[in-house]
């Protein structure tokens, strides 16, 4: 319990003293796991809207297939994108293993079955309880979808907000095709790592703490928007 | 899909945004006991600054560090297991292979020493009487140049520990920081270098207990990587680093690293490199 307390000593003290590297690992890690967020969005939100409106053959199929996918191993996510990236790899003329675009597209990878599979859910109880109404419109498959997603918005922030949790949180995919290069590619859960092997706990310590309250600034600051928006809304 | 030509878009751009300036830059495969006890953060700075190339290290088990130049991943390695890096050369991965540092291994446990090898200096026989008792080893069990060397020993010995594993033999299949912690954890010895051991910071009640056997002598290397091999090297950038790192002035830089007052590696380039 004497790291607990050490660690939270030196979290805030990293954070009052405004430590370049920190700060440079601390942006990395909102840039990549924010970019891959809104990637996963793009195309996670219209994967779920698709499967929740379609009725198709062999539908539970792709519904058991998407829910699992939410359990990707990241280390198998990362793995998947070294072969694919490095430079023997079909995509290695890219050259863009051991940059943050690589680690950015493992993480999409990694919780678009995510958003696509919780998005399909909220969306299909909307859909069911839409239905008859969409059908007096004669709504286009297309309008149907923008209106559920519209309507959903909310829902699908913290479907969002559950896939950055995901991305920001893991070390497994980015370890293996970031390198943890410094200043190149450490992000907070790689550094938390590194500091781990080198015995510094209260440090790795420290650095899962800041990590926390980071997170805890994504989901208030989307927690604010919701309110604002739907303040505004009611006016 | 409407949002097909945003996503493609934003895709191009979140994935190809350059982080940084396009300086020259290689990446360095490397052991991990190299990155983990500071001395790149030592050397490094001097080096770019003189040559104006940026050095990314990617810190992983020697085995993993091979792999990955087999796989045109890297310009450069440096790592510590001379019979793997030989064959890395001779497959015409590399272009050649050069002594470039050395420090020693140590086998480290707890403070109560319950196989009694505190002081011995023949590294077999401490391991024969560590599986005799049956006292716990934590072995990094992942290919690494340590494990590799660990496993040469126990071979000496005549001892087979993986046929204990999970009883008093416990392979963690992790680098050296995370077995030692693991290690220490379960009051298990184990066998590190000595860099990471003295720059390590949750050593608790271990101490160094074996040491001193010649056979516990670690060489690392440098071997630049083949453009013949891999055509997207950067050759130059990685011979201009090998080149510096066993000039006279690297050699030194090296020899002038310390970590608690301790010299971590000591240099040993061939006279004809510098």
């Amino acid at each position: 319990m004497q790291n607990l307390g050490e660690a939270f000593a030196l979290a805030l003290s990293l954070v009052a003293s405004g430590d370049p590297d920190l700060l440079e690992i601390v942006a990395l890690s909102l840039r990549v796991s924010l970019s891959a967020t809104a990637l996963a969005c793009l195309l996670g939100l219209p994967l779920g809207a698709l499967v929740a409106t379609a009725r198709f053959r062999g539908r539970g199929i792709v519904l058991v297939v998407m829910n699992a996918l939410m359990g990707l191993p990241p280390v198998v996510v990362g793995l998947l994108v070294y072969i694919h990236l490095s430079r023997s790899g079909p995509l290695g003329f890219l050259g863009l293993l051991y940059t943050p675009g690589a680690m950015i597209l493992a993480q999409t990878i990694l919780i678009a079955p995510i958003v696509a599979a919780l998005s399909r859910q909220v969306l299909e109880d909307l859909h069911v309880e839409y239905a008859e109404q969409f059908r007096s419109f004669c709504l286009t498959r297309r309008q149907v979808i923008g209106a559920l997603l519209w309507d959903a918005r909310y829902a699908l922030l913290t479907v969002g907000l559950a896939g950055f949790g995901r991305a920001v949180a893991e070390v497994g995919a980015v370890i293996v095709v970031g390198g943890n290069i410094d200043h190149l590619t450490r992000v907070m859960t790689t550094a938390i790592a590194l500091e781990t092997s080198k015995g510094d706990l209260p440090l790795a310590l420290a650095l899962g703490i800041i990590l926390l309250v980071l997170a805890l600034g994504v989901n208030a600051a989307v927690q604010a928007l919701r309110m604002t928006a739907a303040r505004s809304a009611y006016v | 899909m409407p949002n097909r030509r945003a996503l493609a878009t934003t895709a191009l751009a979140l994935l190809t945004a350059p982080a940084f300036a396009q300086e020259p830059s290689i990446i360095v495969q490397s052991t991990t006991s190299t990155a983990n006890s500071g001395l790149y953060d030592y050397l490094l700075p001097m080096f770019e600054e003189e040559s104006g190339i940026r050095v990314n290290v990617v810190a992983v088990g020697t085995g993993q560090a091979i792999q990955n130049a087999r796989n045109c991943d890297g310009d450069l390695l440096l790592v510590h297991a001379r019979p793997a890096e030989e064959q890395f050369v001779s497959d015409g991965m590399g272009t050649e292979r050069t002594d470039l540092m050395y420090n020693d291994f140590v086998i480290v446990g707890p403070e109560d020493d319950p196989a009694g090898v505190s002081g011995m200096e023949d590294a077999q026989e401490a391991l024969s009487k560590i599986a005799e008792e049956g006292a716990s080893f934590a072995s990094r069990g992942d290919d690494s140049g340590t494990h590799k060397k660990e496993m040469q020993l126990w071979s000496d010995t005549g001892v087979d520990p993986t046929e204990a594993s999970g009883e008093w033999y416990r392979e963690t299949g992790s680098g050296m920081g995370a077995t030692l912690n693991a290690g220490i954890g379960m009051g298990a010895y184990a066998m590190t270098d000595r860099a990471t051991w003295i720059s390590f910071e949750n050593k608790q009640d271990y101490e160094v207990l074996v040491e001193g056997d010649e056979d516990l002598y670690n060489q690392y290397g440098v071997i630049p990587v083949s453009q013949e091999a891999c055509p997207s090297v950067n050759a130059e950038g990685a011979q201009a680093f090998a080149d510096w790192l066993l000039s006279a002035e690297g050699q030194e830089a090296i020899a002038g690293f310390e970590v608690d007052g301790q010299q971590l590696f000591f240099p040993n380039a061939p006279e004809e490199a510098s």
